[in-house]
């Protein structure tokens, strides 16, 4: 089986023996739940309960407002706390049961309206690392004819994080069902699985679904970072570059998380609204890592303390991969739908290395998946060269952390580039 | 657990490679020091005194730079001790030590810290103190002796029609340079840095095969045939092994995109050939890096890559 990928990338240690091959727990939340009403893109969702409400799991608490907007439900049952602008927050009273759902018809019988609804009422969003982004909006481009892959990023490069790797193993069935439901959607679509491949026995899992499924592949690709982000795993499968101006889309390509795909099937099949997620607890500091399913609006502490609570006190903890994820200020934060890990580090690794001049080895440039050249790029950002900025394709840049990860230097050529990118990008 | 805790914050990437700019000065080291030993053990106690000295007044002549001018103290990067190095292994052996005293300060103070330091310059160091050294001493740069006795270096031997030993010229039992003459310790060193990956194997590589395209277009129309042993002696002498994986792989002043980097070694490598046969031996090397290195933002500015992305359209 060949395997694919794409020119550049880093290689940073996995760490994910820890937690690839023990199976999800699910966790059952006992403190308040926090639900935010924001998405990374688009606009807040409206509230349509109200302080001293009682709801149930699965009841719809804030209702998309506008078209970039996305549904939220309450995951367990609970009296609403209160509710403000960010978020609405519900009193735990201990019950997880779902409240029940009308008898949905075969996902066979239904229009390819009615599966959009489904997946839109859901409240789906992208759920891989900070994406965020509406499925159903992604799931509706201007022309569903010219659509020729429906591609399932089961890449998972980020270092630690495994959350999709026990999604591919434990449920193999339902991800492939859940790709058959977006297929429906798109004539002229086939399906693409792409595993990495140091998820071997995901991909012999996955495949044993798809033998009978002539429209849907297995694809395997190299283990390197990142290799899952959607620019480079769009060229790694069907070699078609596309650059910042463009979707996916306009290379005939549409890119779902692997979780994602399974809430599609949970809402398609089942009836049932986006309540729940896996995510990976892990790091040096975690006394016992590993998969969680946990009820959005979960409190990270809660999740913390299911898995073992700290060995000590750590002096990082992240949201997301340790290439991309965000530090944490405190615990006090919500699992929300793009919450793909928590990690915790003893030591910082990056307070501890002090900034040089540049040398000049070329490093940041030979691992840049978009090709640019980080160490000019990060030269324009301090000294505020916007024009030089915008000439060397800033814009291009992934924010993918590459090059400060390989810098011998150690600067952060990442955190000027992106900031100068924002800049022009917020001008626009 | 302290509920108070603040944790740590910054910028992503949390996780950083173990590579350092110290580290990967400490790899050059450590690849240079069978050829200054083999110097040492060649050319006796002056090669060890001419070593310290550089090294000395390199890393002597950046603190006081630092001191002088407030900078941070950045000795700890190494940078210092590498210039000094590779600057004795090009000096023969009989220098007086005063000159190489001028020429590691040359190469610190003038070369690097008046341009703002590691990374800043745009001449090798120690390449461009050693030509600092060649026009100012010539005579001095130009004495070589060998076991006591002054001796032509296999390159002027070679220019003046006489025959050389390939297998001598190959350990380093010849005249020369501290640091040039022994090839096989110089090798030794180079498979050191690529299994450290510290250098790209592209500059040694088309600088060296230019220079045997070179050499046998030479040797064919003056000769009417490739002459082995011509060929074969202009590899292993003088400074090109050393300039090769040493000099002309200098991160600072050598292009960073791959086909820059090839196109910087032919030039080297034609340089250095035209030097070597048609003006005088010695320091062809030198100067072609020196050259070199003037045209390496020029090479790296037509030689960028194409952004990812850039110039599709939308179907």
């Amino acid at each position: 089986m060949a395997v694919l990928t794409f020119k550049g990338g880093v290689h940073p240690a996995s760490n994910k023996k820890l937690t690839s091959s023990l199976p999800a727990e699910e966790l059952i939340p006992k403190g308040d739940l926090t639900f935010p009403l924001f998405l990374h893109h688009g606009l807040h969702a409206k509230p349509v309960v109200k302080g001293g409400e009682c709801v149930s799991a699965g009841t719809l608490i804030a209702k998309a407002d506008g078209y970039v907007s996305s549904n939220v439900h309450s995951s367990i049952a609970g009296i609403v706390k209160y509710v403000d602008f960010d978020s609405i927050v519900i009193e735990n009273i201990g019950d997880v049961n779902e409240e029940p759902r009308q008898v949905v018809r075969p996902y066979t019988e239904l229009s390819k309206k009615e599966i959009l609804d489904l997946i839109r009422e859901a409240g789906i969003v992208g759920m891989g690392g900070e994406e965020g982004y509406p499925t159903h909006i992604k799931l509706s481009p201007e022309d569903p004819g010219k659509i020729k892959y429906i591609i399932v990023n089961g890449c998972e490069c980020e270092p630690y994080i495994t959350c999709n790797n026990r999604r591919l193993v434990e449920e193999p069935a339902k991800i492939v069902e859940g790709l058959k439901i977006v297929l429906r959607l798109f004539d002229n679509a086939k399906g693409l699985i792409a595993i990495q491949d140091d998820k071997k026995p995901a991909v012999i899992k996955i495949k044993n679904f798809t033998a009978k499924e002539p429209d849907i592949h297995v694809k395997m690709l190299y283990s390197k970072y990142p290799q899952g982000s959607e620019r480079q795993l769009i060229y790694a499968l069907t070699k078609k570059e596309i650059n910042s101006r463009m979707n996916p889309a306009d290379a005939g390509c549409l890119v779902l998380n692997v979780e994602t795909i399974y809430a599609i099937r949970t809402a398609v099949v089942e009836g049932r609204p986006l309540i729940s997620r896996m995510v990976t607890v892990a790091g040096d500091a975690v006394k016992r890592p590993g998969n969680f399913i946990v009820r959005l609006g979960t409190n990270i502490r809660e999740l913390i303390e299911a898995a073992g609570g700290f060995k000590r006190e750590p002096e990082k903890v992240l949201i997301g991969g340790p290439m991309t994820g965000e530090a944490l200020v405190d615990l006090d934060r919500p699992v929300t739908k793009d919450t793909n890990a928590v990690i915790a580090f003893l030591h910082d690794p990056v307070v501890r290395v002090h900034q040089t001049n540049c040398i000049h080895c070329g490093r940041c440039i030979e691992v840049c998946p978009a090709r640019l050249i980080p160490t000019k790029l990060a030269d324009y950002s301090a000294l505020g060269m916007v024009d030089m900025f915008r000439e060397n394709d800033g814009r291009e840049c992934i924010e993918c952390g590459s090059c400060s990860y390989i810098c011998p230097a150690k600067r952060s050529l990442a955190e000027v580039i992106v900031m100068m990118k924002q800049m022009i990008i917020d001008e626009l | 657990m302290d509920e108070q805790k603040i944790f740590r914050i910054s910028f992503f990437p949390h996780i950083r490679d173990k590579a350092s700019t110290s580290r990967i000065m400490l790899d050059v080291i450590i690849a240079l020091l069978p050829a200054a030993a083999f110097g040492v053990y060649n050319f006796g106690w002056r090669a060890l005194l001419l070593i310290l000295i550089c090294t000395a007044t390199c890393m002597l002549s950046e603190l006081l730079w630092d001191v002088c001018m407030r900078r941070r103290i950045m000795l700890r990067d190494m940078s210092a001790v590498v210039t000094g190095l590779i600057l004795a292994l090009n000096l023969p052996p009989t220098l007086d030590w005063w000159a190489a005293v001028i020429g590691s300060v040359f190469a610190i103070v003038v070369v690097k810290m008046l341009f703002g330091g590691l990374g800043q310059n745009f001449m090798n160091p120690a390449v461009a103190a050693k030509c600092f050294l060649m026009i100012s001493f010539a005579g001095r740069m130009n004495t070589f002796v060998f076991q006591n006795v002054a001796s032509a270096t296999p390159l002027e031997v070679l220019k003046a029609g006489g025959n050389v030993d390939l297998l001598q010229m190959f350990l380093g039992n010849t005249s020369g340079a501290i640091g040039e003459t022994s090839a096989l310790a110089l090798l030794i060193g180079a498979v050191y840095l690529f299994i450290r990956r510290i250098i790209d194997f592209r500059i040694p590589l088309f600088y060296i095969l230019t220079v045997v395209v070179y050499i046998s277009i030479y040797s064919m129309i003056t000769r009417g045939g490739i002459d082995g042993t011509f060929l074969a002696a202009h590899l292993l002498s003088g400074g090109l092994l050393l300039g090769a994986f040493y000099m002309a792989t200098d991160y600072v002043t050598s292009p960073v995109s791959p086909s820059g980097r090839i196109i910087y070694a032919v030039i080297l490598g034609l340089l250095t050939c035209t030097f070597r046969l048609f003006g005088s031996a010695a320091g062809s090397v030198a100067y072609a890096i020196l050259i070199g290195n003037l045209l390496a933002p020029l090479i790296e500015k037509v030689t960028r890559r194409k952004t990812f992305g850039k110039g599709a359209h939308l179907k």
